[in-house]
């Protein structure tokens, strides 16, 4: 298939290259020389250093016979824009957008065009599917420290599942800060007994967040 | 009338002031806080500090009761999509985006967008007014400098 992939960022030039190494023919409208050069180097002659956002040049880089043009620039109204002249200028058959704010995914569908992708929404949707039963979250870094917070749910078999939190063989360093049953938030004691289903939330040094993970999920 | 522009650049800025001169609300959107400095000492429209493609931040510029949408910002693809959004999702009457780019502001003038280019207003009036043209240079030109000279009169006289 022959795709236009409108955007030589780092999700326009990994996308063209993946593209390529599965046998699709590609072409890279970038605007800046030295990355469209780049990408030459990289890839081949498959680059025109031109605004994507010119009939003129969503012409000469063939979008009216590609198969599906993508914009996948780091700017919204670019994409946008991009988007219906490839439409409105070259007929072209199909067009995938690239949305950043996912509240844009309502007004590109609004202004004609049907396919968006919000890296946001992606990401969210692969870590959901990352992290069944039992996952395992650094949530956050805790400022001008070297500690981090860890939401874990304890799956039904892991080892510490029906164990009394002093049991569980956590690091020294490593204290559960609450437990999360059933909605509620318990005071995390020593002697706590820990459920299937439960959520805890740890509080860690980074440097030890294997170990963490270790004694949960064995 | 209530007006909201999105860019308060030079050019939005001195239409701010021009619409409340003649009686009608403003309110006006930038991304940038410096950018209301522009503004003149007495306007009473409402700044809005934000990004003019975002809904919401249009509607806390009281874009549900806009009888006009104006954008002028520096990206003609961020007019664009503000203009659209103006137009399609909040209804406004009359839409109009500066294009500085003459095939896209005639590509979206097909689509029933009020756009048009500085490029060819500001080069079609100079030709005009170099080959003595009687019709559309003059009565511009005229106005456009008794705002000039308006303006420049707000500064305070320091010389002796």
């Amino acid at each position: 298939m022959y795709f236009v992939v409108a955007g030589g960022g780092e999700v326009g030039y990994h996308l063209s290259k993946a593209l390529l190494e599965a046998g699709h023919e590609v072409m890279v409208i970038e605007r800046d020389r030295r990355r469209a050069l780049w990408i030459e180097e990289q890839l081949g002659s498959v680059v025109i250093n031109a605004p994507a956002d010119e009939g003129k040049y969503q012409i000469q880089a063939g979008c009216q016979r590609a198969d599906a043009v993508l914009a996948v620039t780091g700017d919204d109204e670019d994409n946008l824009i991009i988007s219906q002249l490839a439409k409105l200028k070259c007929g072209a058959n199909r067009v995938i957008a690239r949305v950043n704010n996912p509240k844009n995914e309502i007004v590109f569908k609004a202004m004609g065009i049907d396919e968006t992708l919000s890296s946001t929404r992606v990401l969210m949707g692969v870590i959901e599917q990352e992290l069944p039963t039992g996952g395992f979250m650094p949530l956050m870094p805790l400022t001008r420290s070297d500690l981090e917070v860890i939401e874990a749910e304890i799956a039904p078999g892991s080892p510490a599942a029906d164990k009394e939190i002093e049991a569980v063989g956590l690091p020294e360093a490593a204290h559960i800060g609450a437990v999360v049953r059933s909605g509620q938030i318990l005071r995390a004691h020593r002697d706590t007994k820990l459920r299937a289903g439960d959520r805890i939330i740890v509080f860690a040094p980074t440097a030890i967040e294997q170990e963490v993970r270790k004694a949960l999920f064995g | 009338m209530n007006v909201v522009i999105v860019g308060c650049g030079r050019t939005g800025a001195f239409l701010a002031a021009l619409l409340e001169g003649s009686g009608d609300t403003v309110s006006i959107v930038d991304l940038d806080r410096a950018a209301f400095k522009r503004l003149p000492g007495d306007f009473k429209g409402t700044p809005v500090l934000g990004d003019g493609t975002d809904m919401d931040i249009l509607r806390q510029a009281g874009i549900e009761k806009a009888d006009a949408f104006i954008s002028l910002t520096q990206g003609d693809n961020r007019n664009l999509m503000a203009a659209q959004i103006a137009k399609k999702i909040f209804g406004i009457a009359q839409v109009i985006a500066k294009v500085n780019d003459p095939i896209r502001a005639a590509t979206y003038r097909g689509q029933g967008l009020y756009t048009f280019s500085r490029t060819t207003i500001l080069g079609t009036l100079l030709h005009a007014t170099l080959r003595g043209d009687k019709t559309i240079g003059p009565n511009l030109m005229k106005a456009a400098m008794k705002h000039d000279e308006e303006l420049s009169l707000q500064l305070p006289d320091v010389l002796p």
